[in-house]
């Protein structure tokens, strides 16, 4: 296959980003979206160009690194994948592919393909656990959860954290990734003593981090690479306007 | 900042405010449609025109239309904050953007159809709304026959100066009941009759069902309240009660008028 | 030096309890005048920092991700194994004891494997109080299912996302440490060296990743947790950052590297589909309980096959070769990890390999589909089939997978002794890094258990004993070593950047790669390790010469940051020949052909080789000195693993 990149290259946060055209010849329809782009690097280096930067790690769909917004979607064209595992087949010989990094106030470009995420990091920081410490818990099967909420936990809790929600979100919103981090914790029983401090703590952060609010579009979840589910949003807001107007508690 | 005020400036808090005002304006459809349908009413106006009265002077009501003032100019000014937010939110855009994969069209378009109805809302109550309050409205009188309350004898009668709203009483010589009310029937048949004002009115009323069909359900999403089985019936609504029969209501009154009177 | 293990006096049971009534303790009030640095946030990392920062102590932690949650531990599918019992099935400490050193092929110690099987019920208690979402049964208790080398079940699961959820959980107690002020995290941090003052680990020095800038950081201890070494193979299911520079350079400062030459293959990975594949991904071996593995019976139906002229499908029975149920009958297609894996690249050398490149073996659910139904099999496997269909584009409900090995998991690792100390005071390895537990094979659903006993219940005892010792005197960077070791670093760095040769330094990886495979793999005799030695020193050479490195230190440069790992991976390569050299026998994963019994099986020679090999490193290109600690066996009886 042969085909033709459209790369914004951007050296670093503080200078302005151009899209840059590269040829991509002898892809193979078997290569992995990024082993494509090494393919390229590696013609790059040789060239002595600097390569393209864009963050990847374990490649089979788990880690969340790679975020790549690829001819208008997040993680390219195929559902429920995250970039690494999208292969080439999905394109046709001679194909132009638009290949540009998430955009979000929140996650400024560190270079080219690369953001910086950590804002995720900052909002679970801000309450994303429960206040255990190690030792001195219960038995593990002390607590009995029925197991269509430890399902729906676990279905909550899949999320990798890639940011693919924001970068699909017409206002670059966090809120899937954040109703999922409290959902799964507001399931569970583990999660309650804290519930509707976490929830508080949480949305103020997702505040202070500059992502917009949801309108609910449901962007998110259709380019989720692990298909965590609108409802998520639903139960955050419910147990943030109850922790807000009902329960008497205030978050400090 | 007291718990309210970090509430409602919350981007939550800002949501739980366009959600509640949304639904509050959708119950008010619902009134708004079924008593307009007093305009096909073949009587010259009286039952709309007494409606109209009531409507503007009970006192509940009134209370209830403040609210409803408030209501519309807070949805469209959380709109605003919202959206100007959400544009920061992103201030490098994307050359390519593929929203149809992933979301309908009318969720991604609020903020255009809002503003259609907004300025659609600002025609609408200035053409109505303000003239009956304060305009050069001209009375309807009609004499209702006491022996045959079925024979009504309507008359137009010119604007005068007179601010009275509604006037009912009993003429004994003609034998007849007499009501003098606005004519506000009068101002909205000759406005249906302009082609241009109709046209507004359904493409205003298009823009009303787009709105809905995403904006009702999405009340629901915002406030939480989605439960599997009862979110078919909320789509439902919104799609088939609001995201239809009530824009094509509206849609009906200015075409039959234009069309049928 | 003599290696002192510090394994506890006394009978098994009781030397963790013993041991730990013997370490000394440190005043709650000084807790917070010690300063730990952990490098890694995997489970072992994440653990380690979120458990001694709950402790008191301040904790300073690395990750060259840009998140801590994305460390490779995140990609664990299976489970996690302990000896809680909760099925009835005759499970105990002792018998999770037993089979891990039996799976290890008696080459890992008995006081570290009893005490991890110990904690084992004490780690499942700590995740679900994190509210780590494990599979559960319909009555709200918790379910297990069976693993390789286990007739219990006794392994704990998210369904295929046991790690994930894990990594999770420890990171939520990192979050809440970092919230709480007790951990400094530092994301895209790369640690390039340790600093040793007086012969006792004192700091790191790091790299920003993103600005380059070079930093010292001083703790009284450092903690490695920083995993395995994998992708010296290139090509293995490793995450394709995870590299060995910091157990390199804590070995370079003299910490002895254990067993390097042991290394996990697994069988049922997706097979490479041509020279631009960069890593492996791995299918659960739970496939081989209803899949047949085959290859034609011979090469030249194998040559039609590769061709595509005939289809799988069309080849009649006689024709086929089930080889696993043809030469271990009593295990078929379940024997362990190293056996199938063996046998697979036997097939693939003898020419009979299938798929367009031939190196591959079928796996077959035809006859699964038959007895079980189609919908069945989807239940039971649908999420692997779907991967599997993902990265192949073929369907295995219609045409038999194809499979391969490949390179999983390093069982050897930095030498620690009982508290996890490396023979650098104040050092200490954790997890992957480390070589304590798994022998000279690991066990399914293992690798979770140990990353997470060492950080969660085993370094918040022995740390103190150290630090206690050496006083909470305040460190910092102004010690010379510090600026001497950010030299040195800067350095190696300017080294790297100034090779402006023809060759990438993915293309050494690769290269590097193809020998280890070849020579330091599955199977390994005398001739081909000494080739391979040859050749990783020529390799080294010509890529100190001939490599082109791109960009500067200043700035986010992924090509500098390989070019490092690269340089260190090729120096790692000779060590693990050199371990595979000495190692003349066949144990756990490796068969070593000079020892096999007559039916062609791995022979263990208990006689010679019941020890760990530690190697002392002495200078640049110069032979590493062996240091040997005898494997003493008091509990267990050795016996020659048989799956005929």
């Amino acid at each position: 296959m042969k085909l033709t990149l459209k790369v914004w290259r951007q050296k670093n946060a503080h200078t302005k980003g151009k899209f840059v055209t590269y040829p991509a010849d002898h892809v193979s329809p078997d290569m992995s979206f990024l082993e494509m782009l090494d393919v390229v690097n590696e013609d790059l280096i040789r060239k002595g160009d600097e390569p393209i930067h864009f963050d990847h790690d374990c490649r089979e769909g788990i880690c969340g690194s790679c975020s790549l917004h690829i001819n208008g979607r997040p993680h390219g064209p195929k559902h429920g994948t995250a970039t690494c595992q999208l292969h080439m087949r999905s394109f046709k010989d001679g194909d132009n592919i638009v290949i540009e990094p998430w955009r979000a106030l929140a996650f400024p470009v560190i270079k080219d393909l690369a953001t910086d995420r950590s804002a995720f990091d900052r909002i679970q920081h801000a309450g994303g656990y429960v206040s255990i410490n190690t030792g001195g818990v219960p038995d593990a099967n002390d607590i009995l959860i029925p197991k269509v909420i430890a399902d729906e936990a676990f279905n909550s809790a899949t999320c990798i954290g890639c940011g693919a929600c924001v970068a699909a979100c017409k206002n670059a919103s966090a809120m899937l990734f954040v109703s999922a981090k409290v959902s799964q914790m507001a399931l569970l029983p583990q999660g309650q003593p804290e519930r509707y401090r976490r929830v508080q703590a949480m949305v103020e952060q997702m505040d202070k981090e500059g992502f917009g609010s949801c309108t609910n579009t449901g962007a998110c979840e259709a380019e989720c690479p692990k298909e965590i589910s609108l409802s998520n949003i639903a139960r955050m807001n419910r147990d943030y306007f109850t922790a807000k107007l009902i329960k008497e508690e205030v978050h400090h | 900042m007291n718990n309210l005020t970090q509430t409602f400036s919350s981007s939550l808090g800002k949501k739980l405010i366009m959600a509640l005002t949304g639904l509050f304006m959708c119950t008010f459809l619902i009134i708004h449609l079924i008593g307009n349908l007093q305009l096909f009413k073949d009587d010259g106006g009286q039952s709309f025109n007494s409606y109209a009265y009531f409507m503007t002077h009970f006192a509940p009501i009134k209370v209830i239309s403040y609210l409803l003032y408030t209501s519309i100019i807070a949805h469209a000014i959380y709109a605003l904050v919202l959206t100007t937010k959400n544009k920061k939110a992103r201030p490098v855009g994307y050359a390519m953007h593929n929203g149809a994969a992933n979301s309908p069209w009318t969720s991604r378009n609020m903020g255009i159809l809002g503003t259609i109805l907004l300025v659609f809302i600002v025609i609408h109550m200035k053409t109505f709304w303000a003239e009956y309050h304060w305009g050069a409205l001209p009375h309807a009188k009609y004499e209702v026959s006491l022996s045959d309350p079925q024979n009504v004898n309507s008359i137009s009668l010119p604007f005068d100066g007179t601010e009275i709203a509604h006037a009912d009483y009993v003429d004994v010589n003609k034998g007849v009941q007499v009501i003098v009310s606005k004519d506000l029937y009068r101002i909205v048949a000759e406005a249906f009759k302009q082609w241009w004002y109709v046209l507004l009115y359904v493409i205003s009323m298009v823009a009303l069902s787009f709105h809905m069909i995403h904006g009702f359900s999405s009340a629901f999403q915002t406030l939480g309240w989605n439960h599997n089985k009862y979110i078919p019936a909320i789509k439902f609504l919104g799609i088939w009660v609001f995201g239809v029969l009530i824009p094509l209501g509206f849609a009906a009154m200015p075409i039959y008028f234009f069309f049928f009177r | 030096m003599t290696l002192d293990a510090k394994i506890p006096e006394g009978p098994l049971a009781e030397k963790w309890s013993k041991h730990k009534f013997n370490l000394k303790l440190v005043n709650p009030a000084n807790k917070r005048k010690y300063t730990v640095i952990v490098v890694g946030t995997g489970l072992a990392g994440a653990s380690a920092a979120a458990s001694l920062a709950e402790l008191g102590y301040n904790v300073k932690a690395f990750c060259f991700q840009d998140s801590p949650r994305r460390a490779h531990s995140i990609a664990a599918q299976g489970g996690i194994n302990a000896a809680k019992n909760y099925q009835n099935d005759g499970d105990s400490i002792q018998r999770l004891f037993y089979d891990t050193i039996k799976g290890g092929d008696y080459r890992s110690r008995e006081g570290n494997v009893y005490r991890l099987a110990e904690v084992s019920v004490d780690i499942i208690d700590q995740c679900v109080a994190q509210g780590v979402p494990f599979a559960r049964e319909y009555g709200g208790l918790l379910d297990n299912r069976s693993f390789g080398g286990a007739q219990v079940s006794r392994t704990f699961y998210a369904r295929g996302q046991t790690g994930q959820q894990l990594l999770l959980g420890a990171y939520s107690a990192l979050n809440r440490q970092i919230h709480a002020g007790k951990v400094t995290m530092y994301n895209r941090h790369e640690m390039m060296d340790v600093v040793t003052i007086d012969g006792h680990a004192k700091g790191i020095v790091t790299r920003d990743l993103v600005t380059g800038k070079i930093e010292s950081h001083a703790g009284h201890a450092v903690l490695l947790c920083t995993g395995g070494y994998g992708n010296v193979f290139y090509l293995s299911t490793n995450a394709m950052g995870c590299n060995v520079t910091a157990a390199w350079k804590a070995h370079k400062r003299g910490a002895y590297f254990a067993n390097p030459c042991f290394t996990q293959i697994h069988p049922t990975c997706i097979p490479v589909t041509g020279d631009h594949q960069s890593k492996l991904t791995l299918m659960s071996e739970s496939l081989r309980n209803d899949g047949r593995v085959w290859v034609p019976k011979t090469k030249e139906l194998a040559a039609k096959l590769r061709k595509g002229e005939i289809k799988p499908a069309s080849l009649k029975e006689e024709d086929r070769d089930y080889f696993l149920e043809r030469k271990y009958p009593s295990f078929g297609n379940l024997v362990p990890r190293d056996v199938a894996s063996r046998n697979a690249k036997e097939m693939v050398d003898e020419g009979r390999g299938v798929g367009g490149s031939g190196i591959a073996v079928f796996l077959d659910f035809a006859d699964a589909i038959d007895r079980l139904g189609e919908d069945n099999v989807r239940a039971k496997y649908g999420n692997l089939f779907d991967m599997y269909q993902q990265i192949t584009d073929e369907d295995p409900y219609k045409q038999p997978m194809r499979i391969y090995p490949a390179v999983h998991y390093t069982m050897g690792g930095l030498w620690v002794d009982y508290n996890l100390m490396t023979t650098v005071p104040g050092l200490y390895a954790l997890g992957e890094a480390n070589f304590s537990d798994h022998g000279a094979n690991r066990l399914g659903a293992s690798a979770l258990m140990q990353g997470l006993a060492d950080g969660y219940f085993v370094i918040p005892y022995t740390l103190g004993d150290y630090l206690a010792t050496i006083g909470p005197k305040a460190v910092n960077t102004d010690h010379p070593a510090f600026a001497e070791t950010e030299r040195e670093v800067k350095d190696r760095l300017k080294q790297l950047l100034s090779l402006k040769g023809t060759k990438t330094v993915n293309e050494y990886h690769r290269e590097l790669g193809l020998i280890m495979w070849e020579y330091c793999g599955m199977a390994r005799n005398e001739e081909g390790l000494t080739k391979a030695k040859d050749l990783i020193r020529a390799l080294r050479k010509d890529f100190w010469e001939n490599a082109f490195v791109s960009g500067i230190n200043e700035e986010f440069n992924q090509n500098l940051e390989k070019a490092g790992r690269v340089a260190d991976f090729l120096e790692l390569g000779e060590l693990m020949v050199d371990d595979a050299l000495n190692r003349k026998e066949s144990c756990g994963g490796h068969l070593r052909l000079e020892s096999q019994t007559e039916e062609g099986e791995a022979k263990r020679d208990d006689e010679k080789y019941s020890y760990v090999a530690a190697w002392e490193y002495k200078a640049d290109n110069q032979p590493e000195t062996l240091h040997k600690e005898k494997l003493v066996f008091e509990n267990v009886k050795l016996s020659q693993r048989s799956y005929k």
